[in-house]
This record gives C-alpha cells, structure tokens and sequence, in this order.
C-alpha cells in the first residue's frame, strides 16, 4: 500500500472478563480509518464483553487498548465521548422520545451546559437522518417503530456523535435478511464515506464476508484477525462450529448444513 | 432535541392558570372576604376590616405560597425519579420516601416520648420535626438506591418500595399503640398533609430549600436527559454515572425530605404530574419539563388545596385526601387510556 492508513484502534495481549473468570485472552487486532471490521464467534465467547471492554464500558483484565495510538486508559470520559460512540444491544430506556430526540442525544458531548443544539450539531443531526433514510420518521416517537426503524435510530444516534470509531453490539439480531444487508450496507458506506472504523459483533458470518475489510474471530484463545479472504485461506471458518454439523464452504464462503 | 421555544404560548397559559390558581386559592377559605376587598389588600391598600388585612398577609398568601411550593417541588422530585429509576410508576410516594419521612417524624414525635419518658415533649419544634422526616427519607431513599443497582428489574423496585411504605407503617402503628394521646394527635395531624400553618419563615425555609433542590435539578437537566437512553449509553456519552446519579438523588431527596417535612406525606402528586404534564408538553427534554412540571404541580396543588378549604365552610379537609382522589384515578385513566404508561 503506497500511502500509510490511520490506525483507529489496536489492541496488544488484551484479555477480557470479570473478576473471578476470564472470558477470552491474547486479543490482538488492529482497525484503519474507513475500515468496516466484524467480531464473530460462537455464542458465549465473549463477544459482548470484548466490545463493552473497547468501548469502556467494562474494565480490561490485561494487556492494552490503544485508540489512535494513546491508551485508552488516558482519555478523560469526556474527551473518550469524542473518539467513541457505541450501539449496544439494549433498548433506550425511554421509548417515548422522538426520533430526533434520540439522535440529537449523540451531540451531547459537543453541547452547552443544558444541551442547546447549535447550527452544526442540528446539521449532524439531519445529516444523520437522511443517512440511514429516517426522515419521515423524525416525530415518530420510538415505540411506535419496528425492530429495524429502531435499530437505525441507534446507529444514526452513533453516527451524530461524529466520533472515528463506532462500536456495536449485534446491529443486525431480530432482523430479517433484507434488514440485516441494509444495515451492514449503511454501516459499509458509513465506513468507507466518511473514513470510520466500524467494528461490530454479528452472528451472521457469511454477510460479514461479503461486507467487511476485517474479521476478527473470536475463539478465546488463538483469536484469529484479518481480512475474509485471508482467513478462509487459512481455513479459520472451518474451526468455528463442529464439523460433524455445519461445514464451512470456501468457495462460497457460507456455511452449510451437515445431511 | 426539540427547542423549548415551541413551547412558548403553552408556558404563557400555565402561567396564567398558575396566577389565577393562586387568586382562586387566596379568595377561598373559611372566611369570606370579598373579591374586590381582597384585591385592594393585595395591592397593598386597607380595608375597613382588620381581620381581612391579618388573615391575607398571614395566612392565605403564605399558605398560597406553601402550595406552589410543596406542588412544584414534589412534582420535580417524581419527575427525577421517573428519569432516574427508568419507571414511569416512581414517585416519592410509591418508593417508600414519603414513608421514610413519616417513620422520621413519628419516631420524633411519639419514639422520644416513649424512650425518654417524657409525656409531653418541651423542645420539639417545627425545625427538628423537618430535619426528623428528611433524614427518614433520605435513608429509605439510599436503601431504594442501593437495591436499584443490585436489581435491574424496575417492577421488582416498585414492590420493594411498598414493602418499605408497609414497614415504616407497622412501626409507625408500634409507635402509635404505645404513645399518648396528645402526641398520637400530632402525628395523625401532620400524616393528613396541610401546606397551611406555617409561618412566613418557615415558608422562606422551605422556599430555600426547594429552590436548591430545582437548582441541583436545572444542573442535572442534561445528564438526566442523556439517561433517558440508559446508564450505559450515558456513560459512552462522557457521563460519570456515581457523580450524576448522587447529584439527582441529592435533589430528589431534599425535594421530596423538606416537602415531606413541612406539609406531611402527600400522595400522588409526584407520580401524576409529570404524565398530565406530558399531555401538553409532548417532549422528554428536562430542559422543557422541569419548569413545566413545576408550574403544573404548583397549579394541581393550589386547586387541591382550594377544594380542600370548602368554600363558604369553616372545615379544611386533608389535603392528602384531596391529591388521592384526584391523583389516583389519574394514574389508573392514564394506564387504560394509554395501556402501557411511558415516560
């Protein structure tokens, strides 16, 4: 590559968990600016807890969290709030505020002390709506919109926040296929438009090949990371779920169920 | 966030109501005085009657004023709650902080006499009686606090709460069994609720009081804005949770603790209040509901207070009463018009 690209965030040995058990250990990847990066694994592997430690949310166990080469550790909360925005898998708690509402929410760390809207956070806030196609949905409260409305809510609710990096929690669960793709697509063009890191945690592997520049495999211990095609080479998709059910096909990069 | 300046005609007309709310509220009592009589009195003129004079300046106005006061006030403290607790159900009452309250001032009240032996109790005065009750609801109000982050289930919080409100009552009715009779009577007195008999400075007290605790409430409107998306998103937002969440609690304590104190355990108007209020102020910005929340509550709490005078009566029923009749049937019309009550 001719020209040096901006590593948003990078981790060295980092291991995650709570107090008393270690989820996963030995993490170590590295996401570019404009780069749509997924975090697969089975169910129980730490997935959850790998983006709430990123998105310090959650302490580390060990090892280091840089984000654009300063430990995350000497970020002010506040100054962290700039760098970061975060979807996760929980629900806002109040379903009764707006669309607009919800998305203004994100400029919060830009805001006056009673949370004014100026001139360039009410821009982002449009620019978000129009990104992810909610602008007939603006005065819609957020109860009264479906599973993927809501969804899009959120991550337009991130991407106001106008931060390098965005993380989130399984974007595409309880969505059907037509969803689920345009929600990977958004987040691909917000990835590669606006020269975002993404990195998002999903349990449909075969879309995160088609769409992501990197996949991070999350075994708990070998922790394989690199680009899809890479990783099929290396026949790290094969090792994810028990041959005898499903089988990885790497022609079509899609899974297959064992007759 | 929608701009408060939307708003701005539906501001003018509460404070409209609130001006005649509290006309109303001062021309109605056990006296009749006319209109006109008490509008010159008003604006600083005399009238033939002494009495008319005597009962406005110190009765009716810092009684008036008491009402907007323990209104806006215990509105604001359900409003905080609602946020804080992600419960549209919360309220000072239905927590247990109400009850906390009472446990302070019947201890105070009949526990010292029964201790210490002393039948009637020479130095109690209104001050310890305030302090009494706002350090009873301060406690209940931690305890709800420390079991609301160990238990994420907003239902099981609510039920917690009613349990603590059934504790605070049996030991209150302990404390009754065994206390006399003069001091039974000021405790049943002061569980009626009243935002009268209190005298200029203790209606200044209490102004003080509840103006720190909306002044601690307009610091808190953005971080209580943001935990309308929940605790974790707030955080990813740059709020520091334990210095936010003490910040609020510390309002809500004083609000609902000093009300408490001063004009007895009030029901409903905590958690009834910021729903009316959201059936005109479509928002959830505090930025908007907190001054709404109180005009409304100061309002509902004059009118409250003017029923309670029976007109043209020498009785004053107890306000208590009053905000049940009208609060309960809100809270329930709410839940069936709505079905699900959001906040």
């Amino acid at each position: 590559m001719s020209e040096q690209k901006k590593v948003t965030i990078s981790t060295q040995n980092l291991a995650i968990g709570y107090k008393t058990k270690t989820v996963a250990k030995d993490i170590n990847f590295s996401c570019n600016a404009g780069e749509l990066c997924a975090i697969v694994g089975i169910n129980g592997v730490g997935k959850s807890t790998l983006l709430r430690t990123l998105g310090n949310l959650q302490p580390k166990l060990s090892g280091s969290i840089r984000i654009k080469n300063k430990d995350i550790k000497e970020y002010s909360s506040s100054q962290l709030a700039q760098e970061l925005g975060i979807v996760l898998t929980e629900q806002p708690s109040s379903k009764n505020l707006t669309v607009e509402e919800l998305i203004a929410l994100g400029r919060h760390p830009y805001t006056n002390w009673v949370g004014s809207l100026s001139s360039s956070d009410k821009m982002y806030v449009q620019h978000s709506l129009e990104a992810f196609l909610l602008n007939d949905l603006r005065h819609n409260k957020c109860h009264e919109l479906s599973d993927g409305q809501l969804q899009r809510v959120l991550i337009a609710r991130a991407m106001a926040q106008d931060t390098p990096l965005i993380l989130l929690d399984e974007p595409t669960t309880h969505l059907d296929l037509y969803h689920k793709v345009q929600i990977l697509k958004l987040l691909q063009q917000l990835a590669h438009e606006k020269q975002k890191t993404i990195i998002f945690t999903t349990h449909e592997i075969d879309l995160a090949i088609q769409l992501c520049d990197t996949i991070l495999i999350l075994d708990g211990t070998k922790n394989p990371f690199g680009e899809p095609c890479k990783l099929i080479e290396q026949k790290h998709f094969e090792r994810l779920f028990p041959p005898e059910m499903v089988k990885f096909d790497a022609k079509t990069g899609s899974f297959k169920v064992n007759k | 966030m929608k701009e408060p300046k939307i708003y701005r005609i539906s501001f003018l007309l509460l404070i409209l109501a609130l001006l005649f709310a509290w006309i109303l509220n001062i021309s109605s009592g056990s006296i009749t005085i006319p209109f006109k009589a008490m509008l010159t009195v008003l604006f600083g003129g005399k009238v033939d009657v002494d009495s008319w004079n005597y009962i406005i300046w110190n009765y009716r106005i810092p009684k008036a004023f008491t009402a907007i006061l323990v209104g806006g006030g215990l509105s604001i403290s359900g409003l905080l709650m609602q946020t804080l607790f992600r419960n549209p159900l919360a309220g000072p009452f239905v927590l247990g902080i109400s009850s906390g309250a009472s446990l302070g001032a019947a201890l105070l009240l009949m526990g010292t006499s029964l201790i210490t032996g002393f039948t009637s109790f020479t130095f109690l005065n209104d001050a310890s009686l305030a302090i009494a009750s706002s350090i009873g609801s301060f406690l209940i109000l931690l305890v709800v606090v420390l079991v609301a982050n160990r238990i994420k289930d907003t239902m099981a919080l609510l039920i917690i709460g009613l349990m603590f409100g059934s504790i605070t009552a049996a030991i209150v009715s302990v404390l009754a069994f065994f206390s006399d009779a003069e001091n039974l009577q000021r405790f049943v007195f002061w569980s009626f609720g009243s935002v009268g008999n209190l005298s200029a400075q203790q209606v200044m007290l209490l102004g003080g009081i509840v103006a720190l605790g909306v002044l601690l409430s307009i610091l808190s409107i953005k971080t209580l804005n943001t935990f309308l998306l929940g605790e974790n998103y707030a955080q990813s937002l740059g709020i520091s949770l334990k210095k936010s969440r003490l910040l609020i609690i510390l309002a809500t304590g004083l609000l609902a603790g000093v009300i408490t104190a001063f004009a007895g355990p009030i029901a409903f108007v905590g958690l009834a209040v910021p729903h009316l209020t959201r059936q005109i102020f479509d928002t959830m910005n505090h930025r908007t509901l907190i001054p709404a929340v109180f005009l409304y509550g100061a309002i509902l709490m004059l009118l409250c207070d003017t029923i309670a005078q029976l007109p043209n009566s020498a009785n004053v029923l107890p306000i208590n009463a009053i905000t049940s009749m009208v609060g309960a049937p809100v809270v329930i019309w709410l839940l069936v018009r709505k079905r699900k009550m959001l906040f």
